[in-house]
């Protein structure tokens, strides 16, 4: 088991030093970034100062390393737009986007298990061809267009509900949530939603057929020749051997409701990560973007590590041949 | 005579489809005394195994029960609430499935399920159900059943697994055991001590069993009696000697001839000429007159029922009159 957890451990420390090379490569592809720190009258003798202060005259190998070992320790330089280090950029957004991810996923998980399971166990009734239906929607409507349509419904027509922003926040050492208070909470609920729709018809769909396929196993049927109750066989047999496969798909998701969030938090203005990714895309702003795709895939990276040891902890014949391989 | 543990009366199988009835089970009657093994042989399709689930009310639709009446033990259970069959199910009746590597829920310890199922049907303690589950886990013949408990069904091989199952279709003590083709799944050294561990449990426990399987060898070897299945009718039922070595339906005479020996120097084996017919398609008559060498005008249009000849019961116009057999 340790081993399996380090060679998997070791394997996701190869794919972040695979995304520090890509991100590396974006400051040598998208222009000089001299032009971007510099005005139009600058002189070359300047330039040039400038150049070797930042250390752009070193072979790139050097350079790269560099760039990694700074990477490592969270150094991601100095934002082009502003003049401040992306590290403290990132740490004062990161807080919105994981509360926003966190609760979007929470919501997704929640009311997608339990859709899903009243799906399987009563597919007959008129409840659930609805669900059928809306999962439809959830699935095929484009995130911003949903969220668009929640503002306008609940923000502009109803007026219950903030349509942008995170309300007010308190911080918690350099943290910050918006959890503790009325109107953070009430600013959450929106994007909350939007980001986790596509989720939740996902998961929601998948418990569906996962369980409908449980059901039919000979264990089951067994299970109910030997008397058990129906409770102990839906909710006891049958759910534990659907959430196998959604545990690993929710885990993935997790990456993708963040990676997600970039169109989310356009559209509510929520101040965070995705919010800043895009104007760093419109300001060509490189250290920023770098830091951004590196951020993401270390939550990739470590998500898909904890979903690997979780899936041994709920299939014991994965323990089995984990422990015959290592 | 007691009365006997299983009693089914004029049982009739339907399975609704979009565009007909189908008939799986068509009026089968039969009874199991206490201590009593019944052996159902007959070809894939013929009702066996549909009979076993219709007994132990695990008919799911499209299908239903259509007719007919099923006693265990005197007390009707074909017509009960779902939640008083569940309380039989597993308690009175234990059921054996066909793939012992599916029966068992991978994610549980063996142990888990045991429990689980023993404190279903009693009021045990967690603690003496799993004291209990290991006598049962010792009695099924699973060595150290102490530290058995805790392995999980794919730490076992597939006869081991078996045992396993029968554990748990045994835990209540039923007075009825279905088996439905135990031992298909398994290696032939490991059915016999299958066998054997199911012969024994209905004789030390006095336990009814019903034994669904294709394997005549089982049948001779284990079973009372046997009833022989064609197209979802009993076409021949009688003591297993009477029924093996004398055979009097012309299907049961065919499937007897289809045994290969040792001994015997035939050079063929008998083949019954055709297939059985499609639920779709069942022909008018006795089900089996177009495969029947001895078939006249009577099997065409009207169906036999089972009458006694000797010790067996048979449902053959050829046996209606002695005139007959020898026009025949």
């Amino acid at each position: 088991m340790l081993a399996f957890t380090l060679r998997r451990a070791i394997q996701a420390i190869g794919v972040m030093i695979a995304v520090g090379i890509i991100s590396f490569s974006m400051f040598r592809f998208a222009g000089d970034p001299v032009n971007q720190i510099v005005s139009i009258d600058t002189s070359a003798a300047e330039r040039a100062n400038i150049r070797a202060s930042l250390g752009l005259d070193d072979p790139v190998l050097v350079q790269f390393t560099r760039y990694l070992v700074n990477a490592a320790q969270f150094k991601f330089g100095v934002s082009y737009q502003f003049r401040l280090p992306v590290a403290d950029l990132l740490k004062e957004r990161m807080p919105a986007t994981l509360e926003l991810a966190t609760c979007a996923t929470i919501l997704a998980m929640i009311f997608g298990i339990l859709m899903g399971v009243y799906c399987a166990l009563r597919r007959d009734t008129l409840l659930a061809k609805l669900f059928q239906a809306v999962s439809l929607i959830g699935i095929s409507l484009p995130t911003f267009l949903i969220g668009i349509l929640l503002i306008y419904l609940f923000a502009v027509t109803l007026g219950w509900l903030p349509s942008f922003g995170r309300g007010d926040v308190v911080p918690i050492g350099w943290w910050t949530t918006g959890l503790l208070t009325l109107s953070g909470l009430k600013a959450l609920i929106l994007p909350s939603i939007t980001l986790g729709l596509f989720q939740m018809t996902l998961i929601m769909r998948l418990v569906r057929a996962e369980m409908l396929e449980v059901l039919r196993t000979d264990y089951i049927r067994f299970a109910r020749a030997r008397g058990l109750t129906t409770r102990a066989i839906h909710f006891g047999h049958a759910l534990k051997n659907t959430l196998v496969p959604v545990i690993t798909v929710a885990g993935l998701q997790f990456g993708s409701v963040i990676a997600f969030a970039i169109i989310t938090e356009t559209v509510f203005q929520w101040p965070g990560m995705g919010l800043l990714f895009v104007q760093a895309v419109q300001n060509v702003d490189i250290p920023i973007m770098a830091a951004y795709l590196i951020m993401v895939s270390l939550i990739f990276v470590t998500i898909n590590l904890v979903v690997d040891i979780l899936y041994t902890v709920v299939d014991p014949r994965l323990r089995a041949t984990v422990g015959h391989t290592t | 005579m007691t009365e006997p543990v299983l009693s089914v009366h004029n049982l009739s199988v339907e399975f609704v489809t979009r565009h007909s009835v189908l008939r799986a089970i068509d009026g089968i009657s039969f009874d199991i005394a206490k201590g009593e093994v019944l052996g159902v042989v007959g070809e894939s399709g013929a009702g066996k195994s549909v009979t076993g689930l219709a007994v132990i009310g695990l008919i799911d639709p499209p299908g239903r029960l259509s007719g007919g009446e099923i006693y265990l033990s005197g007390l009707r259970i074909d017509n009960l609430p779902p939640e008083e069959m569940r309380r039989i199910r597993g308690k009175r009746i234990g059921m054996i499935f066909q793939d012992p590597l599916t029966s068992l829920n991978p994610l549980y310890k063996i142990g888990d399920q045991l429990v689980e199922t023993i404190r279903t049907h009693s009021t045990l303690s967690e603690s003496a159900a799993r004291k209990r589950a290991i006598d049962l886990l010792a009695e099924v013949g699973i060595p150290a059943p102490d530290k058995r408990i805790d392995a999980y069904p794919h730490e076992f091989s597939g006869g081991m697994r078996q045992r396993v199952v029968i554990a748990l279709a045994i835990c209540a003590e039923p007075e009825l055991i279905i088996a439905d083709e135990p031992t298909t799944a398994l290696d032939v050294s490991v059915q016999a001590q299958i066998i054997a561990l199911i012969k024994r449990l209905g004789r030390d426990h006095g336990t009814a069993v019903m034994l669904v399987t294709h394997d005549m060898g089982v049948i001779a070897e284990t079973s009372d009696r046997v009833a022989v299945m064609y197209s979802g009718r009993v076409a021949e039922i009688g003591p297993v000697r009477d029924v093996v070595q004398n055979p009097l339906h012309p299907y049961a005479k065919g499937l007897m001839g289809a045994i290969p020996t040792l001994a015997g120097n035939t050079e063929r084996l008998v083949q019954i000429p055709g297939s059985m017919p499609r639920l779709s398609a069942i022909p008018p008559g006795c089900s089996f007159n177009p495969r029947c060498a001895f078939a006249f005008d009577r099997c065409r249009v009207e169906r036999p029922e089972p009458m006694m000849h000797g010790t067996q019961a048979v449902a053959c116009h050829l046996y209606d009159t002695p005139a007959k057999v020898s026009a025949a």
